[in-house]
Protein backbone atom coordinates (compact mmCIF):
# COMPACT_ATOMS: atom_id res chain seq x y z
CA UNK A 1 0.00 0.00 0.00
CA UNK A 2 1.42 3.35 -0.38
CA UNK A 3 1.78 5.93 1.55
CA UNK A 4 -0.78 8.54 0.28
CA UNK A 5 -3.25 5.66 0.47
CA UNK A 6 -2.37 5.16 3.80
CA UNK A 7 -2.93 8.49 4.95
CA UNK A 8 -6.06 8.54 2.94
CA UNK A 9 -6.93 5.29 5.23
CA UNK A 10 -6.30 7.21 8.12
CA UNK A 11 -8.26 10.11 7.71
CA UNK A 12 -11.51 7.81 6.52
CA UNK A 13 -10.95 6.19 9.84
CA UNK A 14 -10.50 9.17 11.87
CA UNK A 15 -13.51 10.70 9.85
CA UNK A 16 -15.58 7.38 10.48
CA UNK A 17 -14.44 8.01 14.60
CA UNK A 18 -16.36 11.10 14.83
CA UNK A 19 -19.63 10.60 13.37
CA UNK A 20 -21.12 9.37 16.81
CA UNK A 21 -20.53 12.68 18.12
CA UNK A 22 -22.61 14.20 15.82
CA UNK A 23 -24.96 11.09 15.57
CA UNK A 24 -28.10 11.03 12.67
CA UNK A 25 -30.19 13.59 13.00
CA UNK A 26 -33.30 13.67 11.17
CA UNK A 27 -35.09 17.37 11.51
CA UNK A 28 -34.37 19.54 9.05
CA UNK A 29 -31.23 22.58 9.49
CA UNK A 30 -32.88 25.57 11.38
CA UNK A 31 -34.55 27.97 8.38
CA UNK A 32 -32.03 30.53 8.92
CA UNK A 33 -28.65 28.11 9.18
CA UNK A 34 -27.76 28.28 5.80
CA UNK A 35 -29.92 31.15 4.39
CA UNK A 36 -28.50 34.56 4.08
CA UNK A 37 -30.83 37.73 5.10
CA UNK A 38 -32.15 39.39 2.75
CA UNK A 39 -30.91 42.89 3.22
CA UNK A 40 -27.24 43.16 2.98
CA UNK A 41 -25.91 45.23 5.70
CA UNK A 42 -27.95 43.09 8.44
CA UNK A 43 -26.31 39.52 7.30
CA UNK A 44 -23.03 41.75 7.41
CA UNK A 45 -23.61 42.00 10.73
CA UNK A 46 -24.71 38.61 11.60
CA UNK A 47 -21.52 37.13 9.74
CA UNK A 48 -19.26 39.19 11.65
CA UNK A 49 -21.22 38.63 15.44
CA UNK A 50 -21.08 34.83 13.98
CA UNK A 51 -17.30 34.56 12.80
CA UNK A 52 -16.71 35.62 16.50
CA UNK A 53 -18.45 33.29 18.10
CA UNK A 54 -17.78 29.19 19.15
CA UNK A 55 -19.45 26.59 18.55
CA UNK A 56 -19.89 24.65 21.68
CA UNK A 57 -20.31 20.92 19.79
CA UNK A 58 -16.67 21.34 17.91
CA UNK A 59 -14.66 24.12 19.90
CA UNK A 60 -11.99 24.97 17.84
CA UNK A 61 -14.16 26.60 15.10
CA UNK A 62 -16.51 29.69 14.97
CA UNK A 63 -20.15 29.12 14.35
CA UNK A 64 -19.50 30.27 10.92
CA UNK A 65 -17.42 27.68 9.72
CA UNK A 66 -19.22 24.76 11.77
CA UNK A 67 -21.48 22.23 10.06
CA UNK A 68 -23.09 21.22 13.50
CA UNK A 69 -26.87 21.02 13.95
CA UNK A 70 -25.69 22.94 17.35
CA UNK A 71 -24.14 26.14 15.46
CA UNK A 72 -26.93 26.07 12.27
CA UNK A 73 -29.45 26.65 15.40
CA UNK A 74 -26.99 29.24 16.90
CA UNK A 75 -26.99 30.84 13.39
CA UNK A 76 -30.55 30.61 13.07
CA UNK A 77 -30.86 32.53 16.48
CA UNK A 78 -27.96 35.42 15.37
CA UNK A 79 -29.62 36.09 12.09
CA UNK A 80 -33.56 36.27 13.67
CA UNK A 81 -32.64 37.96 16.56
CA UNK A 82 -30.71 40.92 13.81
CA UNK A 83 -33.02 40.35 11.75
CA UNK A 84 -35.57 41.88 14.47
CA UNK A 85 -32.96 44.95 15.32
CA UNK A 86 -30.66 43.40 17.95
CA UNK A 87 -27.31 44.71 18.23
CA UNK A 88 -25.14 42.20 17.59
CA UNK A 89 -23.46 42.93 21.39
CA UNK A 90 -25.99 42.83 22.81
CA UNK A 91 -26.59 39.16 21.42
CA UNK A 92 -22.86 38.35 22.29
CA UNK A 93 -23.45 39.37 25.99
CA UNK A 94 -26.66 36.87 25.83
CA UNK A 95 -24.51 33.88 25.42
CA UNK A 96 -21.89 34.87 27.42
CA UNK A 97 -24.66 35.11 30.54
CA UNK A 98 -25.24 31.64 29.46
CA UNK A 99 -21.85 30.14 28.67
CA UNK A 100 -18.82 32.44 30.46
CA UNK A 101 -16.29 34.79 27.72
CA UNK A 102 -15.58 30.73 26.69
CA UNK A 103 -18.41 31.39 23.98
CA UNK A 104 -16.88 34.83 22.81
CA UNK A 105 -13.79 34.85 20.60
CA UNK A 106 -13.08 38.41 21.14
CA UNK A 107 -11.47 39.03 24.72
CA UNK A 108 -12.77 41.54 26.78
CA UNK A 109 -10.40 42.62 30.01
CA UNK A 110 -12.36 40.64 33.15
CA UNK A 111 -10.97 38.96 36.53
CA UNK A 112 -9.00 36.21 34.14
CA UNK A 113 -7.99 38.17 31.22
CA UNK A 114 -6.58 41.57 32.54
CA UNK A 115 -2.75 39.87 32.75
CA UNK A 116 -3.46 40.05 28.92
CA UNK A 117 -3.72 43.30 28.55
CA UNK A 118 -1.30 44.42 31.83
CA UNK A 119 1.39 41.70 30.62
CA UNK A 120 2.52 43.63 27.39
CA UNK A 121 2.12 47.07 29.41
CA UNK A 122 4.53 45.98 32.46
CA UNK A 123 7.13 44.41 30.26
CA UNK A 124 7.20 47.58 27.85
CA UNK A 125 7.52 49.81 30.79
CA UNK A 126 10.32 47.40 32.52
CA UNK A 127 12.00 47.57 28.77
CA UNK A 128 11.95 51.24 28.92
CA UNK A 129 13.40 51.45 32.54
CA UNK A 130 15.93 49.02 31.32
CA UNK A 131 17.23 51.17 28.62
CA UNK A 132 16.93 54.70 29.81
CA UNK A 133 19.26 53.32 32.85
CA UNK A 134 21.63 52.17 29.64
CA UNK A 135 21.47 55.74 28.18
CA UNK A 136 22.35 57.61 31.24
CA UNK A 137 25.79 55.28 32.38
CA UNK A 138 26.63 55.82 28.43
CA UNK A 139 26.10 59.52 28.79
CA UNK B 1 30.29 36.76 41.11
CA UNK B 2 26.89 38.55 41.48
CA UNK B 3 27.19 39.59 37.89
CA UNK B 4 27.53 36.38 36.17
CA UNK B 5 24.56 35.06 38.63
CA UNK B 6 22.81 37.33 36.50
CA UNK B 7 23.40 37.03 33.39
CA UNK B 8 22.03 33.81 33.93
CA UNK B 9 18.69 35.18 35.29
CA UNK B 10 16.77 35.72 31.46
CA UNK B 11 17.76 31.87 31.00
CA UNK B 12 15.79 30.42 34.28
CA UNK B 13 13.32 32.03 33.53
CA UNK B 14 12.92 31.22 29.86
CA UNK B 15 13.33 27.34 31.41
CA UNK B 16 11.06 28.11 34.02
CA UNK B 17 8.36 29.35 31.43
CA UNK B 18 9.12 25.84 29.37
CA UNK B 19 8.62 23.62 32.41
CA UNK B 20 5.52 25.39 32.84
CA UNK B 21 4.45 25.04 29.22
CA UNK B 22 5.30 21.46 29.32
CA UNK B 23 3.32 20.88 32.40
CA UNK B 24 0.21 22.51 31.45
CA UNK B 25 0.68 20.32 27.94
CA UNK B 26 0.25 16.82 30.08
CA UNK B 27 -2.78 18.08 32.04
CA UNK B 28 -6.14 16.64 30.44
CA UNK B 29 -7.91 18.91 28.71
CA UNK B 30 -10.91 19.75 30.06
CA UNK B 31 -14.24 20.34 27.31
CA UNK B 32 -17.18 20.77 29.48
CA UNK B 33 -18.50 23.76 29.07
CA UNK B 34 -20.49 24.42 32.47
CA UNK B 35 -23.29 26.60 32.10
CA UNK B 36 -23.12 29.83 34.31
CA UNK B 37 -26.51 30.09 34.41
CA UNK B 38 -26.49 28.40 37.81
CA UNK B 39 -28.21 29.99 40.74
CA UNK B 40 -30.43 31.65 38.52
CA UNK B 41 -34.18 31.41 37.23
CA UNK B 42 -35.12 29.05 34.54
CA UNK B 43 -35.48 31.26 31.48
CA UNK B 44 -38.82 31.77 30.10
CA UNK B 45 -40.15 29.19 27.92
CA UNK B 46 -43.13 26.97 27.03
CA UNK B 47 -42.65 24.02 24.64
CA UNK B 48 -45.13 21.52 22.49
CA UNK B 49 -44.82 17.91 23.53
CA UNK B 50 -42.68 16.04 21.83
CA UNK B 51 -44.35 13.02 21.50
CA UNK B 52 -48.66 12.15 21.85
CA UNK B 53 -49.43 11.28 25.48
CA UNK B 54 -47.03 13.41 27.34
CA UNK B 55 -47.98 17.06 28.23
CA UNK B 56 -44.82 19.93 26.79
CA UNK B 57 -42.54 21.27 29.01
CA UNK B 58 -42.51 25.29 30.38
CA UNK B 59 -40.58 27.15 32.76
CA UNK B 60 -44.05 27.18 35.00
CA UNK B 61 -44.01 23.64 35.78
CA UNK B 62 -41.62 24.52 38.54
CA UNK B 63 -42.90 26.89 40.43
CA UNK B 64 -44.53 24.57 42.73
CA UNK B 65 -42.42 23.97 45.73
CA UNK B 66 -40.96 20.38 44.36
CA UNK B 67 -37.56 20.16 43.41
CA UNK B 68 -37.32 18.55 39.46
CA UNK B 69 -34.84 17.42 37.26
CA UNK B 70 -34.79 18.96 33.89
CA UNK B 71 -32.94 16.53 31.25
CA UNK B 72 -31.84 17.62 27.69
CA UNK B 73 -31.73 14.67 25.62
CA UNK B 74 -32.68 13.38 22.42
CA UNK B 75 -33.67 10.70 20.87
CA UNK B 76 -30.49 10.60 18.56
CA UNK B 77 -28.25 10.76 21.29
CA UNK B 78 -25.97 7.38 21.67
CA UNK B 79 -25.22 8.52 25.32
CA UNK B 80 -28.80 9.00 26.28
CA UNK B 81 -29.64 5.48 26.31
CA UNK B 82 -26.94 4.33 28.58
CA UNK B 83 -28.02 7.05 30.87
CA UNK B 84 -31.85 5.86 30.34
CA UNK B 85 -31.83 2.98 32.83
CA UNK B 86 -30.28 5.33 35.52
CA UNK B 87 -32.91 8.34 34.91
CA UNK B 88 -35.84 4.90 35.44
CA UNK B 89 -33.92 4.62 38.93
CA UNK B 90 -33.91 8.08 39.85
CA UNK B 91 -38.06 7.97 38.94
CA UNK B 92 -38.47 4.69 40.89
CA UNK B 93 -37.34 7.06 44.06
CA UNK B 94 -39.89 9.17 43.14
CA UNK B 95 -37.74 11.62 41.53
CA UNK B 96 -39.81 14.22 38.86
CA UNK B 97 -38.38 14.37 35.38
CA UNK B 98 -39.42 16.92 33.34
CA UNK B 99 -37.65 16.63 29.62
CA UNK B 100 -36.57 18.74 26.36
CA UNK B 101 -35.89 16.61 23.28
CA UNK B 102 -33.61 18.51 21.27
CA UNK B 103 -34.10 18.46 17.45
CA UNK B 104 -36.29 15.48 17.40
CA UNK B 105 -39.29 13.81 15.82
CA UNK B 106 -42.16 12.74 17.57
CA UNK B 107 -41.57 9.10 16.01
CA UNK B 108 -38.17 9.05 16.61
CA UNK B 109 -39.31 10.05 20.25
CA UNK B 110 -42.05 7.76 20.22
CA UNK B 111 -39.83 4.47 19.57
CA UNK B 112 -36.80 5.65 21.86
CA UNK B 113 -38.97 5.91 24.85
CA UNK B 114 -40.59 2.51 23.80
CA UNK B 115 -37.16 1.02 23.36
CA UNK B 116 -35.72 2.21 26.80
CA UNK B 117 -38.70 3.57 28.85
CA UNK B 118 -40.14 6.44 30.25
CA UNK B 119 -38.77 8.35 32.92
CA UNK B 120 -40.99 11.57 31.80
CA UNK B 121 -43.63 13.25 33.48
CA UNK B 122 -43.55 16.04 30.82
CA UNK B 123 -41.64 16.45 27.66
CA UNK B 124 -41.32 19.08 25.70
CA UNK B 125 -39.51 19.82 21.84
CA UNK B 126 -36.88 22.32 21.48
CA UNK B 127 -36.28 22.26 17.70
CA UNK B 128 -34.11 25.18 17.10
CA UNK B 129 -31.72 24.48 19.77
CA UNK B 130 -33.47 27.69 21.76
CA UNK B 131 -34.32 26.49 24.88
CA UNK B 132 -30.86 24.77 25.68
CA UNK B 133 -28.94 28.09 24.24
CA UNK B 134 -31.03 29.85 26.70
CA UNK B 135 -30.09 27.44 29.30
CA UNK B 136 -26.74 27.16 28.80
CA UNK B 137 -26.34 23.87 28.21
CA UNK B 138 -23.93 22.85 25.10
CA UNK B 139 -24.79 19.33 24.30
CA UNK B 140 -26.79 15.96 25.15
CA UNK B 141 -27.35 14.70 27.68
CA UNK B 142 -27.48 17.50 30.17
CA UNK B 143 -29.54 17.52 33.62
CA UNK B 144 -30.37 20.12 36.05
CA UNK B 145 -31.11 20.12 39.29
CA UNK B 146 -33.91 22.73 39.82
CA UNK B 147 -35.57 23.86 42.96
CA UNK B 148 -39.34 24.11 44.05
CA UNK B 149 -38.89 28.02 43.20
CA UNK B 150 -37.53 27.42 39.37
CA UNK B 151 -34.12 28.19 40.47
CA UNK B 152 -31.28 26.05 38.73
CA UNK B 153 -29.15 24.46 41.55
CA UNK B 154 -26.85 21.91 39.94
CA UNK B 155 -25.51 21.04 36.39
CA UNK B 156 -24.92 17.36 35.23
CA UNK B 157 -23.11 17.46 31.91
CA UNK B 158 -23.04 14.56 30.00
CA UNK B 159 -24.96 10.83 30.84
CA UNK B 160 -25.87 10.15 34.54
CA UNK B 161 -23.73 6.79 35.34
CA UNK B 162 -24.93 4.66 38.38
CA UNK B 163 -22.70 6.29 40.70
CA UNK B 164 -24.10 9.63 40.10
CA UNK B 165 -27.92 9.16 40.79
CA UNK B 166 -26.98 9.16 44.52
CA UNK B 167 -25.36 12.13 43.87
CA UNK B 168 -28.32 14.00 42.54
CA UNK B 169 -30.61 12.36 44.74
CA UNK B 170 -28.40 14.67 47.69
CA UNK B 171 -28.75 17.60 45.47
CA UNK B 172 -32.39 17.23 45.14
CA UNK B 173 -32.71 16.72 48.86
CA UNK B 174 -30.13 20.03 48.98
CA UNK B 175 -32.42 21.63 46.68
CA UNK B 176 -36.09 21.08 48.99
Amino acid sequence: MSRLNRIWLLAAAALSLGAPLCAQQSLPPAPYAYRQLPDPAQERAAHELMQTLRCLTCQSQSIADSDAPMAGDMRHQVRTRIAAGEDPEAIRAWLIERYGDYVSYTPHVSATTWPLYAGPAVLALIAALLFRRRLARRA
Amino acid sequence: MTKSWRLWLPLAVFAAFLGFTAYQLQQPKDDTIASAMLGKPLPRFALRPAVDGLPGAAQTDFADGKPRLLNIWASWCLPCIAEAPQLKALQEQGVEIVGIAIRDRPEDVARFLAQHGNPYTRLGADDLSEVQFALGSSGVPETFVVDGNGVIRHQHIGDIRAGDVPKLLARLEEAR
